[in-house]
């Protein structure tokens, strides 16, 4: 009696140990399922709304007056656009120049920090290459000259004749 | 009934080592049974502890006592031992205790087995509180330890993670020898819809676990190869999906949290009868209930992710799962209250914290129909209105059953009373306490203060003070509960071998008070 109940026990313990590696086996399998499962329903995009392929013909019919600002906070550095403002299709890859030079003799760095209107720009804007996207270091009495790439999406609103980009060096505190 | 003493296995029960050689090679399922309830009541008070930090931080607005970093590390180790070090091995204890009395089994199938599950718990719990040592501090990520904070900590991440692990091989094992004791092992005559609702409920529980603690067990090892060997199963640069991982947690994440409270269910289900001195009302519709409850929970894991993107038809689904859960609880509750309907009830301590359990519990479940609606849970994600609400399912919930449970069955297992006069102290203090310190957390959820953050803005301050007082006193209230334990451990009114009138359960009609260290030798017959 006593050595039936071990076997059938054993067997027990046999089964629950094979099931438990199978569902550890399960959690893996739950990656690709997942990916399966949404891809032939079609409930989520996997593929994030930036990486699709979109229409980015230059619309040559509109023109966006865009007015280029520039800001210092807490360094004595001078800083400006070297073109007041541009006008440009959307959908055109522009390039735009700043200058910034350092008035003291001592070594300092920077970061910019981007602000634009109207608000909803932001979405619409992309940016290539931009000074903003890392800090900035300059020597005393140093000047250079920085440039910003980017293309406004075609689809931004009709509305919009007339948008500002601003930037403001804030300074970067250094060890 | 005449009490039939079962004492032909006395004679063995001296042959074990003694000292601490007796408690690290035990294969007695009473023996481990006490030390899977000792070390959850020592990892109630090392969570509890957390928990203070946690409520003196915010007790007044502004950084006090915990900088931001060990503030996360505190909310994450709350959770995590809280979970995982005192609720799940409390209830394994219980099973260890009560499974073999209730279905008349000499001990747990697999006895070595068995105690190694127990001896996995200490080594885990080093890990967890030693991690707070380390260089980075532990884990701070909070306790669902999702990516990137779990793929970026440091060395107290992966000490977290292993833990983790080991917690889960541990409760595994548990589970197996559960699931075999009560399949092969019991009293002739006893058919499964026989069986004490108490052993019905652990065998469901026990399917749960070795169904999902297998698949958490998965995503911790991807979480700690994406760490430690470059694969990037949630690195979003490597190609992963952090998303994918909240999904594969909470498959694991929601059962998990009916694998805490349907042993619960279990206990409640033994002590309303018993003081009320009637049959439970609807034994059937009890055990279908709780499968039911066992299967919808596999199947709403999403409803803790309705904000991390999801398309309608995800949302729809699962919040209508989510609701269709209360229809069960909702049948284990009415068939409580019919227990007690015409009953000759007497309100002794288990049945005091039984009663407190049904009706705090009842708010939490439906402060939880409240969280399944999604227009409503993407306001309150992540607020203190969640907070309170699984607060009000673990700690009154799980937490006031497990109080209940070792109430009810202290005398069985020391052969003692407990301190009837002090019972009744802790059970009033903790039921005051808790709803002050969590019934507010109602009001600062809906106003929109956020979880997990160690500051708040001034119009919090009233609240917060309200509720870090009422988490104190609960505390403090807990301290009362150890020394009740031990007092009835080290002494006290003998206790009747039935103690309670109401009961009828083998191991109150078969068994004398303290049950001998060998028990069931030579199988009841249950008719």
């Amino acid at each position: 009696m006593k050595q039936d109940v071990t076997k059938t026990n054993i067997d027990v313990l046999k089964k629950l140990l094979i099931f438990s590696v199978f569902m550890f086996g399960f959690g893996y399998a739950l990656v690709p399922l997942y990916k399966k499962f949404c891809e032939v329903t079609g409930i989520y995009e996997l593929e994030r709304p930036d990486s699709l392929a979109r229409n980015t013909e230059i619309d040559s019919t509109r023109v966006i007056d865009l007015l280029l600002d520039a800001n210092i906070r807490g360094l004595s550095w001078k800083f400006r656009p070297l073109q007041n403002s541009v006008q440009i299709h959307p959908g055109k890859l522009t390039e735009v120049m700043y200058e910034i030079s350092n008035e003291s003799d001592n070594l300092e760095v920077g970061q910019a920090i981007p602000s634009y209107t109207p608000k909803n720009l932001e979405r619409y804007l992309k940016k290539i290459e931009c000074f903003c996207f890392t800090k900035q270091e300059l020597q005393g009495k140093e000047v250079k000259q920085l440039s910003v790439r980017f293309l406004i999406d075609p689809e931004v609103p009709a509305d919009i004749h007339a948008a500002t980009i601003s930037y403001t060096f804030f300074k970067v505190k250094t060890d | 009934m005449a009490v039939i003493q079962d004492v032909h296995g006395h004679d063995h029960g001296h042959d074990h080592p003694t000292g601490i050689m007796r408690w690290l090679t035990t294969t007695n399922h009473k023996d481990i049974g006490t030390m899977y309830l000792c070390f959850s009541l020592a990892m109630l008070f090392v969570g509890g502890f957390l928990a203070m930090g946690i409520r003196a931080e915010l007790f007044m607005p502004g950084i006090q006592i915990l900088e931001p970093e060990v503030f996360n590390s505190f909310t994450t180790l709350h959770g995590l031992i809280m979970v995982f070090g005192a609720v799940m091995p409390a209830w394994v204890g219980f099973a260890n205790w009560q499974i073999p009395l209730m279905i008349g089994a000499p001990d747990m199938a697999f006895a070595r087995l068995n105690n190694w599950s127990f001896w996995l718990l200490p080594v885990a719990a080093l890990l967890l509180i030693t991690s707070f040592f380390v260089p980075g501090g532990a884990a701070a990520g909070g306790w669902t330890f999702y990516p990137p904070l779990s793929t970026q900590g440091g060395m107290g991440t992966d000490m977290m993670l292993f833990a983790v692990h080991i917690l889960g091989m541990s409760s595994i094992m548990g589970s197996i020898n559960i699931i075999t004791t009560i399949l092969n092992m019991r009293a002739p005559g006893m058919t499964l819809m026989k069986m004490p609702m108490f052993v019905w409920t652990w065998l469901i529980t026990a399917y749960l676990l070795v169904l999902v603690m297998p698949v958490l067990a998965g995503a911790v090892t991807m979480v700690l190869t994406d760490r430690n060997f470059g694969t990037s199963f949630f690195n979003a640069a490597g190609g992963g999906d952090p998303v994918m991982f909240q999904h594969i947690f909470w498959f694991f994440g929601h059962p998990e949290v009916y694998i805490m409270i349907l042993p619960a269910f279990g206990v409640i289900s033994e002590i309303i009868p018993t003081f009320s001195r009637k049959p439970l009302f609807g034994y059937s519709s009890m055990v279908y209930a709780t499968a039911s409850i066992a299967l919808l929970s596999c199947f709403v894991w999403a409803h803790h992710m309705f904000t991390a993107g999801m398309p309608v038809v995800g949302q729809l689904f699962f919040q209508y799962a989510t609701m269709l859960i209360a229809v069960p609880t909702g049948v284990k509750v009415f068939n409580w209250t019919a227990t007690m309907w015409r009953g000759a009830m007497t309100f002794e301590v288990p049945m005091l914290f039984s009663i407190g359990f049904i009706f705090l519990f009842v708010i939490g479940g439906f402060s939880g129909v409240v969280c399944a609606i999604v227009p409503i849970d993407i306001q309150v994600q992540d607020t203190y209105y969640v907070i309170a609400h699984f607060h009000y399912v673990l700690v009154s919930g799980a937490l006031f059953a497990l109080f209940a449970g070792a109430y009810y069955w202290l005398p069985k297992w020391t052969g003692h009373m407990y301190d009837e006069t002090l019972g009744k102290w802790h059970f009033w203090l903790s039921m005051i306490f808790f709803n002050v310190a969590f019934f507010v957390q109602h009001f600062l959820g809906l106003a929109g203060m956020p979880r997990r953050i160690p500051d708040y803005a001034l119009q919090f301050a009233d609240f917060n003070m309200i509720s870090s007082i009422g988490a104190f006193g609960f505390g403090l209230t807990q301290l009362l509960f150890a020394y009740i334990v031990i007092k009835c451990v080290k002494g006290g009114e003998k206790a009747a071998d039935k103690t309670w009138e109401g009961a009828t359960t083998l191991e109150w009609t078969h068994l004398p008070s303290p049950a001998p260290y060998h028990s069931f030798e030579h199988p009841p017959v249950v008719k």
